[in-house]
């Protein structure tokens, strides 16, 4: 039967239809739509009422010309009145223009409201299923309004038809997709959890979905839906192939069906009660041994169907992760499927190996299967199985294997393909890191990457092979010797030409012995490079060569020579000159002695997280990174460069900047004002030191800074008593005034880096007067003390009329902690004592550390989070205006990172990030829904400890 | 779940496009301009999935035309395509062996027959004889109501 004759023709469509593909130019299309515009715009203005089939042709001609990519501004309500009509094709073409071309916000949304309400209670199932297509394809908020009662009511209603359930019930998921605060759970949610075990398997398919959904917002009221959905699942596992009729998918027993419901068990920890779980574990079993026998067709729909199924039961395995049998078993199948002959097979596998590998049960047997992905790698066509392979070789690599895993990641990068070429780079970065036992194959490493790909290393990963040279004495004699080596290449990469110059400025002495790298040698060296790089590369260069002086005093006049040059002293760039004149002029009035205080080593940096680990973070949010608990030992782990002993962590706090000594340039390198050089980098006072020759440090505004210039962020604040006000204020951010009365100011400044933290405490003296016998002190309750130590420094008893003085406070938080310390104060002014207390804003979120994660990690780990005493949840209403861009400063002042795009609905705002104590690391992801509507918010937090969740949902709750 | 579908042709033109959450016409154009780039540009026998974003796309060529279906990032690959494939084989019923141009100038009926099998993004019904009763009752109702009316003439062409 020839499709034209099927349904009704519509042949004025048809002829336009055909039109429209004879224009020969896009400009006889246009000319052709435009002629067919204005003809249906004088049909629809016309003083004769069209009839029903005239209206559905014209209709359907704008849908057409709308599809095709031109805009429509006009039918909009001839459609509408489509749907009114008792027709059936004439309400079915009006519910097709609605879906598509009606946008949520459309002023007609009442108008269609009516005909979607009249078709709902028309009991006409054909109708009401078109009705709920619509709201489902439409989904708008006014629709939610209108409907999110009367479908959930539909769905459950004993006398609905099997379809009109399975619309209803997928009408309902999106509903709450899009609104899922006006979706309330009530009496019919235990009503849909019994749909599992409806006759029709379709009304099963639709119902799963639906749960799945629910489940993960709501975990607790559809735990009824596990052992139903395992009975299900043992039902269809183990039926023959022909019991469910047309559910038989080319001889796969409902896999649609099975994966959701796979799906939905993934919601869930392993069931507690044992005979549920040995009948789950029967059933991936069995599905695990279906995987063997031969298949029952050729088709590649039958193995698609049942290796959909093996996958998805892979997934609730690995999800589980507690079965270690299962998990060899399901490594092992993916270790056959590595080498299978479709292509799609093994980008799955490799996929699946990936998070199979972070598993203490199956990192052993993954490693097995190295040799099979290091060929896939040379061997595989398809650039995407490539990266899979990748993203495999990074998940796998420990200690044992890294050597080999790492030599092979780098001679891949040189065919590798552009658009991955930067991750690569990142992810060796990391490994030679995080494996390294030995440092100088640390450093030829990195080199070779340099080498390699010069091109696609990006400044985090050279700053931290510095970073690391510096803080390892055992490594600087090698490194100096090796840049020394790559750089009389004739062409060497700028990078190179970075780490050369920084190595050997600080380092050039211990290979400077030799009479082929003597100091001359060396510095003629680095300066052939000179002329062919950057400005920022040259301004590092020239730092090297003032260093330069200090090592090698008798290479100081051709020094004097090069800075002396016009084309240094002259230079166009401001940069480049002044470092030019005042490194000349340094070394021209220094004494030796005060030379090698200024120009002494860079101090060790202080040991943190890798910035490169947070890049490929940043970059590459997928489930092949280490999670948080890998993070976390990462930090513990031996060898790579962060189990310093503490004593050395210690010195280095207090030798360099806190918390901005990174090697990542947080401001724009300035040059150095003289009066810096008065500061030795031992100093208390933390200024940024001369000797850091990147500069990178930005300049740290504490020391004599007026009051308003270190409060800039504030604009007014009313004086307070004692100030619990103010101390909600510090919640989301670090800097400001906590206390102001008629005498006295104080204000704050604070930085924090894992589970230290610093604050910086301003008096400032508002009168003219001397405040005598200034103290403060700082109280913690009993069980605060042995969870927070904070440590003041003193400060000076008297304080001048007009003067400000600053105290610094040591902070270190050693385990979760909910009590607030308290800073007292006193002093004698004119005769009187004054006392004043106040809350001191050091609260558990500030030693967050953000974390970065893609949607899927977020929403796995948010489901591992999921045991009720895991979870805080708080409903209220809005303090302030609900502005988005406000709630997210908030959030990510907060401390955690703000995840965009990983909550289906744009309105929410999730964020994850860990909670940094001594004794332990705390996960936390949070999630924060606003209905502008109510002028409510919903906030709910999931972390491993219960007493955290509760702790940060109260402080956070109290921001909006 | 879905995001959405393309279906285009070799050439690059857009034959059918289904939404399952709301996008702006600007966005659309560029996400239907990414899908053809990048999914035209693939060597034969390469593997039909694709990261694109935080979404995977599965993509597969029948014939002219290419099915692109873009879904998140925990839904299963393999099933995806087997969506795909359900879907032609529903347009392959209905038109009997289905080709490039009956979708085009059948479009509202491709359309319908997606309604029936997938909705909001989730697979409504997986049964083929289920899917291809309700739109063959519902053709019935078009030809008696039709019928009924002036215009009758089937299209010839």
């Amino acid at each position: 039967m020839p499709a034209v004759s099927k349904g009704d023709g519509m042949r004025g469509l048809a002829v336009f239809i055909s039109d429209i593909r004879n224009c020969k130019s896009k400009e006889a299309e246009i000319k052709r739509i435009n002629k067919e515009l204005a003809n249906i715009r004088s049909k629809f203005k016309g003083d004769k009422a069209l009839d029903g089939y005239s209206k559905k042709k014209y209709i359907c001609k704008l849908l057409f010309i709308f599809l095709l990519g031109h805009d429509i501004d006009f039918g909009h309500m001839e459609a509408v009145n489509l749907l009114s009509s008792n027709k059936y094709t004439e309400k079915q073409i009006g519910y097709l223009f609605i879906s598509v071309l009606v946008n949520s916000n459309s002023d007609l949304i009442r108008l269609i409201n009516n005909g979607i309400k009249n078709d709902l209670s028309s009991r006409n199932p054909t109708f009401m299923n078109l009705a709920l297509h619509c709201i489902a394809n439409v989904g708008s908020r006014e629709m939610a309004e209108a409907f999110a009662s009367e479908v959930p009511r539909i769905l459950v209603a004993g006398d609905t038809v099997d379809s009109v359930k399975q619309s209803a019930a997928l009408c309902l998921l999106r509903l709450n997709r899009t609104s899922p605060d006006l979706v309330p759970m009530g009496e019919w949610t235990a009503r849909v959890v019994h749909l599992l075990n409806d006759q029709h398997l379709g009304v099963v398919t639709a119902a799963t979905s639906l749960i799945t959904t629910l489940a993960l917002k709501s975990p607790d009221d559809f735990k009824t839906s596990v052992s139903l959905a395992i009975a299900r699942l043992s039902r269809i596992v183990t039926s023959a192939s022909i019991d469910l009729q047309d559910y038989t998918y080319y001889f796969v027993a409902a896999p649609w069906l099975s994966v959701k419901l796979l799906r939905l068990l993934q919601c869930y920890p392993p069931p507690e009660d044992a005979a549920l779980r040995s009948r789950l574990t029967e059933c991936l079993e069995t599905i695990l041994n279906k995987a063997q026998e031969p298949p029952k067709s050729k088709k590649v729909q039958h193995s698609n169907a049942k290796n959909a199924v093996l996958f998805e039961a892979i997934a609730l395995i690995i999800h589980h992760d507690s079965e270690p049998t299962l998990l060899v078993r399901a490594c092992n199948q993916l270790g056959q499927f590595l080498q299978h002959r479709e292509t799609n097979l093994r980008y799955l596998a490799l996929e699946s190996m990936c998070t199979l590998a972070s598993s203490e049960f199956s990192h052993e047997a993954v490693k097995t299967h190295m040799e099979t992905v290091i060929n896939a790698l040379k061997t595989e066509r398809d650039v995407s199985v490539r990266q899979r392979a990748v993203d495999l070789l990074y998940a796998m690599c420990d200690r044992s294997n890294a050597k080999q895993i790492v030599a092979e990641m780098l001679s891949y990068l040189e065919t590798a393909d552009y658009s991955i070429r930067e991750e690569i780079v990142l992810k060796v970065a990391i490994l030679a890191e995080k494996y390294a036992v030995d440092y100088t194959w640390y450093v030829d490493t990195i080199l070779n990457l340099i080498r390699i790909a010069g091109d696609y290393v990006s400044e985090e990963v050279w700053y931290r092979v510095i970073q690391i040279v510096i803080n390892r004495d055992d490594v600087q004699g090698y490194a100096a010797k090796t840049v020394f080596e790559a750089l009389q290449a004739p062409a060497c990469h700028e990078n190179l030409v970075k780490v050369g110059g920084y190595i050997l400025g600080e380092f050039g002495n211990l290979i400077a012995g030799d009479s082929r790298s003597s100091p001359l040698v060396q510095f003629n060296l680095l300066h052939s490079k000179f002329h062919l790089c950057s400005v920022p590369t040259r301004a590092l260069l020239l730092s090297a060569y003032i260093k330069f002086i200090n090592l090698f005093p008798e290479i100081k006049a051709t020094i004097q020579d090069v800075l002396r040059s016009d084309s240094q002293l002259r230079n166009a760039d401001v940069e480049l000159q002044q470092r030019a004149v005042e490194y000349l002029r340094l070394s021209c009035i220094a004494s030796t002695d005060i030379l090698a205080t200024v120009l002494e080593e860079m101090p060790p940096f202080p040991e943190r997280e890798s910035s490169i680990l947070a890049k490929l973070k940043r970059k590459k949010g997928r489930g092949n990174l280490p999670d948080i608990d890998e993070a976390r030992k990462n930090v513990n782990v031996n060898g790579n460069g962060n189990s310093e002993p503490s004593d050395k962590i210690e010195a280095t706090n207090k030798s360099s900047p806190p918390l901005v000594a990174d090697l990542l340039p947080t401001n724009r390198p300035r040059p150095v004002s003289s009066s810096t050089f008065m500061f030795s980098p031992g100093s208390t006072v933390s200024s940024p030191s001369f000797t850091d020759l990147l500069n990178l440090n930005s300049t740290p505004s504490a020391g004599n800074t007026l009051l308003v210039d270190v409060f800039s962020d504030n604009s007014t604040f009313s004086a307070t008593e004692v100030s619990e006000e103010n101390f909600a204020r510090f919640i989301c951010k670090n800097n400001g005034v906590i206390y102001e009365n008629q005498l006295l100011q104080i204000g704050l400044k604070s930085e924090y880096r894992q589970n230290l933290g610093r604050m910086y405490v301003f008096y400032g003296n508002k009168t003219s007067t001397q405040f005598l016998n200034f103290s403060t002190s700082v109280t913690s309750t009993d069980i605060l003390r042995t969870q927070l130590n904070i440590h003041a420094k003193t400060v000076d008893p008297v304080i001048e009329g007009g003067a400000q003085v600053q105290q610094i406070l040591n902070i270190e938080c050693l385990s979760g902690f909910t009590d607030t310390p308290v800073l007292n104060v006193q002093f004698r002014y004119g005769g009187m004592m004054q006392n004043i207390s106040l809350k001191l804003p050091v609260m558990l979120n500030k030693f967050f550390q953000p974390t970065e994660m893609s949607s899927q990690d977020f929403f796995q780990r948010w489901k591992q989070l999921g045991a009720p005493q895991q979870e805080v949840q708080k409903i209220f209403k809005s303090k302030h205006p609900m502005d988005a861009e406000v709630t997210k400063a908030k959030i990510i002042g907060f401390g955690v990172a703000l995840l965009e795009g990983v909550d289906p609905n744009q309105e929410n705002f999730v964020g994850a990030g860990v909670i940094h104590t001594k004794s332990i690391q705390v996960g936390c992801l949070l999630r924060l829904e606003p209905n502008v509507q109510a002028q409510m918010y919903r906030l709910t937090l999931r972390t491993s400890k219960d007493s955290v969740s509760q702790r940060l949902c109260d402080l956070l709750s109290e921001q909006f | 779940m879905m995001r959405f579908l393309l279906l285009f042709s070799r050439q690059g033109k857009l034959r059918l496009q289904k939404w399952f959450t709301p996008i702006s016409e600007r966005e659309k154009k560029k996400i239907i301009r990414d899908m053809t780039n990048m999914v035209l540009a693939r060597q034969p026998r390469s593997c039909n999935f694709l990261d694109w974003k935080d979404l995977k796309i599965i993509y597969k060529r029948y014939a002219s035309l290419y099915f692109c279906l873009a879904i998140e990032n925990q839904e299963n690959e393999l099933l995806a395509l087997e969506i795909i494939h359900r879907y032609v084989e529903l347009l392959d019923k209905y038109f009997g062996n289905v080709c490039e141009l009956d979708i085009i100038f059948n479009f509202e009926k491709a359309y319908f027959i997606l309604d029936e099998f997938i909705i909001g993004g989730e697979v409504q019904e997986t049964s083929k004889q289920i899917v291809n009763r309700s739109i063959e009752a519902s053709d019935m109702l078009q030809e008696f109501q039709v019928g009924a009316s002036t215009d009758t003439s089937p299209m010839s062409e």
